[in-house]
């Protein structure tokens, strides 16, 4: 079932186009990855879906409404959630408030609610600090819930960057280059909490530039050059287009594959040597 | 009243309105260079309630800070769209329109001001009330409201995306600020018992400004101890001596330049309230 669908999406910045005519597809529960060269107008999508601009042509349907014309506010309560390509967190506030904020617009206190502490705040705000206290266990960041954001390491704040998006109990949840600036060791346990995330029955959408993450989750690959759709698949096919690795892959990418393919082979010769001779 | 009774009754009137540009401008970190206009609506306001319809100081004073606050909300609406550099030109500008226009109407007594204002207010009156600005500015800060307000401050972009609505956020804390700062600027009119548009223009409302800047932005008490330093200050120099008190607007200027440099937090900073009283607010059920 398609969770969200969007139709020649073009998006313009003076003279010029960042986005051409592209179609995007998201089935409910797969693992999308958009990949391609920088500049190729993977964020310009990103931020289409979710409202930071409004696209110069084309419609976007999240289940079945039209949400182009809409704010990012009301995008995220439809459920929507992002993270930046570059850690926007919010730096003077702690962990807990941080994804408390992710809460915002599943709470309605207002001043008066907050000046006097009704029975019915006081009973929305137990249910937020649940919730929000779940949500750090989630992503293995309920040890610091007190810590500054700006004083956790890197990839907590990646990490931190994805609860923030979680609390606000997205259907689909949209990560901007999650394993930038990761290391080997950070970025397996990034590619084991998507995991986690899409066994929950979250719908994900991701930009990366991490092949290795990308091939690994992603039930399909969308490559982007030049604000273009050129190919949009499984990982197994778009691996081997030629438009891709022209594109983007490179030739060391499948020269890199063949190898692999070669060293495989021959342990799997090796193998059957080794098999026959016993 | 006595001189000293007088000054802290002063202190305190200032207090109130530090605290409330500190939620416009410490909290939500929207730069307010127009704070003064609202003291002054304020003033007028519960002026003219208390003159022309003989009603009761405490409605008189509370009638005035709700004008305050609707202005707060219509001046809000447009300016709050601008950032930066841009909110702050504008907030100015409206100050500007709403002096003349007190200097104008015949009804605020033009360049005269309004005279003949009851004296109400004294140090218990100002106390009684800046104690209930600060609790009820307190609930808020530590409620989905306040943390809102500090998230539009700390990303605006990344808050939006998060699910806050920030114009409509940023118009709150604008109108918040602006109802605290008329409920000064009416007990403001009844302890002077004269009020003149002047008061209330531009220098006034640097002087807020400078309150909040030196005493810490983001940092409710930060406020109130700068509001005393600055209300202090020029009655310590006049008695040092009436020529140095003249310059005081240097000294501000001076000490606002070592502040930033040395302390651009302010005296009391955001972060020095400790995990600990989090952690027990935490544990009785606050958020």
């Amino acid at each position: 079932m398609e969770l969200l669908e969007g139709n020649n999406l073009s998006m313009v910045f003076g003279g010029l186009s960042a986005l051409n005519s592209v179609d995007i597809k998201i089935n409910k529960g797969e693992v999308l990855s958009i990949i391609g060269p920088n500049g190729a107008g993977k964020t310009t999508l990103f931020n289409l879906l979710t409202g930071i601009y409004s696209p110069t042509k084309g419609e976007i349907c999240f289940r079945k409404k039209e949400i182009k014309n809409l704010k990012p506010y009301e995008i995220t309560k439809l459920g929507i959630a992002r993270t930046f390509q570059n850690i926007r967190l919010f730096k003077e506030m702690s962990v807990l408030d941080n994804v408390i904020i992710g809460q915002h617009c599943r709470t309605k206190a207002g001043v008066f609610g907050a000046m006097f502490k009704t029975p019915s705040v006081r009973r929305e705000e137990a249910l937020v600090r649940e919730k929000v206290m779940d949500v750090l266990k989630f992503v293995d960041l309920d040890d610091v819930y007190m810590e500054k954001a700006k004083n956790l390491p890197y990839g907590k704040q990646r990490r931190l960057e994805m609860a923030r998006a979680l609390a606000t109990d997205p259907e689909l949840i949209l990560l901007d280059e999650p394993a930038a600036g990761m290391n080997h060791q950070e970025t397996n346990e990034l590619i084991k909490l998507i995991e986690k995330l899409n066994n929950t029955g979250k719908t994900v959408l991701l930009i990366e530039h991490d092949m290795k993450l990308v091939m690994d989750i992603s039930r399909r690959i969308m490559v982007l050059d030049y604000g273009k759709k050129i190919a949009d698949g499984p990982p197994d096919e778009v691996k081997n287009d030629e438009k891709v690795i022209k594109a983007y892959l490179g030739d060391d990418f499948r020269r890199e594959t063949r190898e692999i393919k070669k060293v495989k082979e021959a342990k799997e010769v090796k193998k059957a040597k080794e098999a026959y001779v016993c | 009243m006595s001189y000293y009774s007088q000054i802290l009754t002063v202190i305190i009137i200032n207090s109130i309105l530090a605290v409330s540009l500190n939620l416009v401008s410490g909290y939500t970190g929207q730069l307010s260079l127009g704070h003064a206009t609202f003291m002054g609506l304020g003033a007028y306001a519960a002026t003219l309630f208390a003159l022309k319809l003989q009603s009761p100081f405490l409605v008189s004073i509370i009638l005035g800070a709700a004008v305050a606050a609707f202005f707060g909300f219509v001046i809000g609406v447009p300016t709050l769209r601008l950032k930066g550099d841009y909110l702050a030109i504008a907030t100015l500008g409206f100050g500007e329109i709403t002096k003349n226009i007190l200097l104008n109407l015949k009804i605020t007594g033009g360049p005269m001001g309004l005279r003949g204002i009851p004296k109400v207010t004294n140090v218990y009156v100002a106390a009684a009330a800046l104690v209930l600005v600060i609790f009820s500015l307190n609930r808020i800060i530590n409620s989905r409201v306040g943390k809102s307000f500090i998230a539009i401050r700390e990303d605006e972009l990344a808050a939006e995306s998060m699910g806050i609505n920030t114009t409509r956020f940023k118009i709150l804390a604008f109108v918040i600020g602006a109802f605290y700062a008329g409920l000064a600027g009416g007990l403001y009119a009844f302890l002077f018992r004269y009020i003149n548009p002047k008061d209330f223009g531009f220098m006034r409302s640097i002087e807020i400004l400078c309150m909040v800047v030196l005493g810490g932005m983001g940092n409710t008490y930060g406020a109130v101890f700068g509001a005393a330093i600055i209300t202090i200050l020029p009655e310590f120099l006049r008695s040092v001596s009436p020529v140095v008190a003249q310059y005081r607007m240097v000294l501000y200027g001076l000490l606002l330049v070592v502040m930033m440099i040395v302390k651009p937090q302010g005296i009391i900073s955001e972060s020095s309230l400790s995990n600990k009283k989090r952690e027990k607010s935490l544990e009785k059920g606050g958020l």
